[in-house]
């Protein structure tokens, strides 16, 4: 008898216990609860400080993409019309992200680290045709001391067919 | 049906029905609890206490589809499952919603092959697809509250 009312108080004072401790919800759409640093989002292409693109168009993360959700056609650069410090830029680059599984393969992958996978996960569209990402969609804005591209620049400054790279850190 | 489809966006009163409907339709729309692959662990994660999707209304996934409103299709479909799936859909009583939760329902992800049906829109009307292998519970509650803005814009006169 004792033992029952015992064991009645044991469960709750648990649930008092419970009971009082701050709720775990966290409100969402208003509050959002920190990515991890290795998260892998959606995609951006990134830039040089000088605001040139880093990527190349050599079309590795395609090649590399294990659900072939990566599309790129690469263009000629000129010194008239130059988009990155290589020969070759990319002239179309379209990522679907329904297709996408976010392995970062692609990152990986890439010679000149133009592509990142960032932290943003909040992608829904309410057709297929709207999940394709373009390269104006993915690209990053220009950095604040850079030129936009393309751009016009001296003949002979950029001699080299694989871009001068930072050593990365 | 009746006269609300014949006056349109017209009247004041139409109007303010349409919003109150819309209302209750967005507030209170039961997920089919229905998960197919991988995709179903973080469904189910936004039904747990972190996420809590009964802040919107749904308070619980309904294991009949004859109580449920919104069709979550969590996971790959394989061409086997496709005729359970559509015959789900089926059960489901008007208005009924679908959302495509991650890469394989909606398009069918990395599984290009004969065995997975290449996006779910091809058995069921899908309404919001949700990207991601899985999503993130927020990102599911992201796709959700994406659904609930497209249910506010409907109107009156396109009921059926």
């Amino acid at each position: 008898m004792i033992e029952e009312a015992i064991a009645i108080i044991k469960g709750m004072a648990t649930t008092l216990k419970v009971a009082l401790k701050p709720p775990v919800t966290v409100q969402y759409p208003e509050m959002k609860r920190p990515v991890s640093n290795r998260f892998k989002g959606r995609h951006e292409l990134k830039r040089y400080e000088n605001g040139m693109e880093k990527c190349i168009g050599c079309a590795l993360c395609a090649a590399a993409c294990p659900s072939d959700a990566i599309f790129v056609e690469a263009s000629e650069n000129s010194d008239e019309q130059r988009y990155s410090p290589g020969e070759r830029f990319a002239s179309t680059y379209e990522i679907n992200m329904l297709r996408c599984i976010f392995c970062g393969y692609c990152e990986d992958a890439c010679p000149t680290e133009a592509i990142v996978l960032e932290h943003d996960y909040e992608l829904s569209f309410y057709d297929r045709a709207s999940a394709i990402y373009t390269k104006d969609m993915l690209l990053v804005d220009v950095p604040v001391n850079g030129m936009d591209t393309p751009r016009t620049v001296e003949p002979g400054t950029f001699d080299r067919s694989i871009p001068d790279m930072e050593n990365p850190k | 049906m009746g006269i609300e489809q014949k006056l349109g966006t017209m009247g004041v009163v139409t109007h303010r029905l349409e919003d109150l409907v819309n209302w209750g339709r967005t507030n209170a729309m039961w997920p089919l609890g229905f998960g197919l692959a991988c995709c179903a662990i973080e469904m189910m994660a936004a039904q747990g206490a972190h996420f809590d999707m009964s802040r919107f209304g749904m308070e619980l996934m309904r294991p009949s589809p004859r109580q449920a409103d919104l069709m979550i299709v969590a996971g790959r479909v394989s061409r086997k499952m496709a005729p359970v799936v559509r015959r789900l859909y089926d059960q489901m009583s008007e208005p009924k919603w679908v959302v495509a939760m991650g890469d394989c329902a909606s398009c069918g992800g990395v599984f290009n092959n004969y065995a997975i049906v290449q996006g779910v829109d091809e058995i069921v009307p899908v309404d919001v697809y949700v990207a991601g292998c899985p999503p993130r519970p927020e990102a599911l509650i992201d796709g959700i509250m994406t659904l609930h803005e497209k249910i506010r814009s409907e109107q009156l006169k396109d009921w059926a």
